[in-house]
């Protein structure tokens, strides 16, 4: 196994404030990552470093051994980073099915001229999306909603379409900021499985920051604990949980020791 | 001596300009919706104070007609608030835009019907008369409006930063269901800022037409006053002042200095130049959005 | 109600999504191209003046409707089309078939250099700089007047396609159709844009800007082009506009103009080529029916016509801020809601169109 993303000594200040304190580790190929810690821990500001909508203000994180710093946030997507949000961010006066296309921006072929003026060549690569972009319909069980527009989504199936645009992009790494998040147990034991799909069937290395315990131990090789910015520990969901500093920030700080129960 | 007038009729204008720019940013801070109407209320509330005072309509006191102008403005912006505003909660913050422009279009043919498009005169106590500092003669007409103008900013100022009528209306406009819930009464302070920068726009207006005659079309100084809003920091007081003052002196600078028709192109070269190096104004107010 | 059975993905790639449907658009076709032999020589003006405001239109809802970019500057770019466009024959000596082309690209050039310094600026901002931009360009045609003749104007020469003069006074039939064919061919292109990731790339700037560039869409570009396309397409609707008018100069393209453009799809219905066609029949047809109301009224009373100024604008006003109060979704919208109801007849439901309300986020968070 080799490391697929690796951060370095990755810090990040707002203000006087550090939300990212001196974090490395490296998610390996093929596995699925998980990022706990109490709110406010730096979590999501990981993922927006990785997405470069931060700019770190130390440190490197690399894709595939090679520094993604220089990288414009588009680009991301395609070296293969895909991400959903925590805050569900869909394209609201489009469809579904137009939401899950969007995602295909990266294996776009056509240029301009040829769009506007919609050659064979574009007919052809619109089709290929499609098919694309029906796999993923299928294997999230999307068809009843394919023409209905965001704006009349309720919110589960929308934190479902979030995940079919990620996977449209046909990652190599996946993001997921918080999957389970506002989910009933039915619908997150639907997500648990599905990410066992993505990682075992589709191939895709899953970075994922998650609340839900249950969930992180039932389908995550490895766990990263943070709080305040800094790593408190790092291992498997069974070693992370029992760690005395894990149990000390949660309990500590927040007193929320049913999170980690 | 002659650079002293153009600055002083400068800033004469530059105050009127920010004075109207003031109101923009009233509702701004409070609402932030862009009322781009604030023009069309100042030629409004020069009108109404017109209609009461001249003789050849009510021929009230000055005196007495000025407050009373200033009330029905306030009266007339609390009500379009609850008319008309008031149902554009929740849409984005261009229709809000689109609707006062089109609003601005029927005030100005409403104030045409009434008093007529062609110029005419506010029989006002302060215009043509002049004072003297020391060996300079100042227009009284021009001394008044940079006074009141400086006077209003700094109350409106502490009002905003220190009673709680202010506060509240700040906080409202940062998150309103937020402070829906905290017991703050969203609406009615939605309706009091309409109110209030309707009452500035005519204190803005009577000062206008005290300088000088007017017309329905003055209404569309308020595009100008936009940009001073722009240039000083959308949602900053001072700011808004700050931006009037800067256009009011290019104007004439530019017009005297380059040639008769760069008054305007410079005034929006610089409002374009703002935009683009420093978007949010030179006291800006916007922080990044977190996702 | 009409079901349609989707057999190919082209289904949902076509133009059209059934056969009655092609019908309908074919007869309707059929019905502008026939124009000339139904309407007296008034009317198939007005007819053209409104294609070609319907042309600006959707120039300006690319930008507004597609990629949500308020621009309250288009007029700038109906001038740099118009103005590109006669200048180009005048000094250049180039045919209208190849200064027309070339019209529409300098202004989508404009377009874009526009779009360059303001691809950080977002909803209001932007649209303060499109505005500073209509009144610049206002004013650079009074100062270049070498050039543009300044407040005299320029005349706009007849068109001449291969030793065809086409004059609107002269022949007006074939200054119709030659509007009508580019109208039809930008809605063609816009089709086109809709349906392929042009298109969606600016729909996906439109909704969400942060999760655009994490789906991989470069959102400066995708501004910039949509930037290029619209002020294209509305630089075509300028310099056919520089024809039909005969003489023009800065006035003709002046702030109101600008804003009367934005305020002509809103009340069409945003986000829909429909949109663009419905606001600029209200356009055109509104000087009309004013008028017509005005003799009527002024016949009744007995009294000569009088002018009142500003009452067209002021009307067109009111009719906008009705239709942002009760029906935000424009003409277009009301239509399909009217539609909806005769195809579902009687299970039509009030609340099918009801949006979600939902309480002010503050956009200094941006």
């Amino acid at each position: 196994m080799t490391a697929l993303l690796e951060l370095e000594e990755v810090t990040l200040r707002f203000g006087g404030v550090t939300a990212v304190d001196k974090v490395s580790f490296s998610v390996e190929e093929g596995e699925v990552f998980a990022l706990v810690g109490p709110n406010g821990a730096g979590k999501s500001t990981l993922f927006n470093l990785v997405s470069r909508f931060y700019d770190p203000a130390e440190g490197d994180i690399r894709f595939r051994g090679e520094s993604i710093l220089k990288r414009a946030p588009h680009e991301i997507a395609r070296l293969g980073i895909a991400r959903t949000f925590q805050n569900i961010e869909l394209f609201e006066q489009a469809t579904v099915l137009q939401n899950l296309l969007v995602g295909r921006q990266r294996h776009r072929r056509g240029n301009l001229v040829s769009e506007m003026l919609f050659t064979p060549f574009v007919r052809a690569e619109e089709r290929r999306h499609r098919e694309a972009v029906e796999k993923v319909i299928d294997f999230l069980d999307l068809q009843a909603h394919r023409e209905q527009y965001i704006a009349g989504l309720p919110y589960g199936v929308r934190k479902v379409v979030e995940l079919g645009r990620a996977l449209a992009i046909e990652p190599t790494l996946l993001l997921l900021d918080e999957p389970a998040s506002g989910l009933s147990v039915e619908e997150t034991q639907d997500v648990a499985f599905w990410i066992e799909d993505i990682k075992t069937q589709m191939g895709i290395t899953v970075l994922m920051v998650e609340h839900d315990m249950h969930l992180v131990a039932s389908v995550c090789d490895r766990v990263l604990a943070l709080a305040d910015g800094k790593m408190l520990a790092l291992g498997t969901p069974r070693e992370v949980q029992g760690h005395p500093r894990v149990i000390e920030a949660y309990i500590g700080a927040h007193g929320r020791s049913k999170v980690m129960a | 001596m002659d650079v002293l007038q153009l600055v002083v009729s400068g800033l004469a204008n530059g105050c009127v300009y920010g004075l109207i720019a003031l109101g923009f940013v009233l509702i701004y801070k409070a609402t932030e919706a862009v009322n781009f109407a604030q023009g069309d209320f100042m030629m409004l509330g020069a009108f109404v104070c017109l209609g009461l005072t001249n003789a050849q309509f009510l021929g009230l006191p000055f005196w007495l007609a000025a407050p009373l102008a200033i009330l029905i403005m306030g009266a007339f912006g609390y009500g379009l608030e609850v008319v008309v505003i008031r149902r554009m909660f929740g849409q984005p913050q261009v229709a809000v835009v689109i609707l006062t422009i089109a609003l601005g279009f029927v005030l100005r043919f409403v104030a045409g019907l009434i008093w007529g498009n062609q110029p005419v005169s506010l029989e006002s106590p302060i215009a043509g008369r002049d004072v003297r500092f020391g060996g300079v003669v100042l227009g009284l007409d021009e001394v008044m409006v940079i006074s009141v103008t400086v006077l209003l900013t700094v109350l409106l100022y502490f009002y905003f930063n220190r009673t709680r009528l202010g506060v509240a209306m700040q906080a409202a406009s940062q998150n309103q269901l937020a402070a829906y819930y905290m017991g703050i009464p969203v609406k009615r302070l939605n309706s009091l800022v309409w109110a209030l920068s309707g009452m500035v726009a005519a204190v803005a207006g009577i000062l206008f037409a005290s300088k000088g005659s007017i017309e329905p079309s003055i209404g569309l100084l308020g595009i100008k006053a936009f940009a001073a809003a722009v240039i000083g920091g959308f949602g900053s007081l001072p700011g808004a002042l700050l931006g009037g003052i800067i256009i009011g002196l290019i104007e004439p600078f530019s017009a005297r200095y380059i040639a008769a028709g760069y008054s305007q192109v410079m005034a929006y070269l610089l409002l374009f130049l703002i935009l683009v190096f420093r978007p949010h104004g030179i006291l800006a107010q916007i922080h990044s959005k977190k996702v | 109600m009409r079901t349609v059975f989707k057999t190919s993905y082209d289904a949902d790639i076509n133009l059209f999504r059934h056969r009655a449907q092609a019908g309908w658009y074919a007869l309707l076709a059929l019905l502008a191209v026939l124009l000339p032999w139904l309407v007296n020589v008034f009317w198939l003006g007005e007819a053209t003046n409104m294609l070609i405001w319907a042309i600006a239109g959707m120039g300006l809802m690319v930008l507004v409707g597609q990629t949500g970019q308020a621009s309250l500057g288009h007029a700038a770019f109906l001038a740099v089309g118009c103005y590109a466009n006669v200048l180009y024959q005048q000094k250049l000596g180039l045919p209208f078939i190849l200064s027309f082309p070339l019209g529409g690209l300098t202004a989508a050039l404009a377009g874009v250099l526009v779009a360059i310094p303001t691809a950080r600026l977002h909803g209001l901002y932007l649209a303060i700089a499109t505005l500073a931009i209509s009144i610049l360009v206002d004013d650079l045609i009074v100062l270049s007047a070498p050039l543009t003749n300044g407040v005299q104007g320029l005349y706009a020469p007849p068109i001449s396609i291969f030793g065809l003069t086409i004059d609107r006074y002269g022949n007006p039939y074939l200054f119709y159709w030659v509007v009508l064919v580019v109208a039809v061919l930008v809605v063609l292109l816009y089709r086109n844009i809709l349906r392929t990731p042009l298109g969606r790339a600016f729909a996906a700037v439109r909704d969400s800007e942060v999760s655009a560039k994490a789906m991989g869409v470069n959102v400066a570009k995708a501004k910039a082009v949509s930037f290029g396309i619209s002020a294209g397409i509305t630089g075509l609707a300028g310099a056919l506009m520089g024809h039909f008018a005969g003489i023009f100069n800065n006035e003709t393209f002046n702030l109101l103009i600008s804003i009367q453009l934005l305020l002509m799809i809103v009340i069409g219905g945003l986000g829909s080529i429909h949109g663009a066609f419905f606001g600029a029949i209200v356009v055109a047809i509104l000087p009309q029916a004013i008028a017509l109301a005005r003799d009527a009224v002024t016949g009744a009373l007995g009294v000569s016509s009088i002018a009142i100024p500003g009452l067209e604008t002021a009307i067109f006003g009111a009719i906008l801020i009705v239709f942002i109060l009760f029906e935000p979704a424009g003409i277009y919208g009301r239509w399909v809601k009217i539609r909806t109801y005769f195809e579902l007849f009687p299970f039509y439901r009030r609340d099918m169109f009801r949006r979600q309300r939902s309480y002010l986020r503050t956009e200094r968070m941006r």
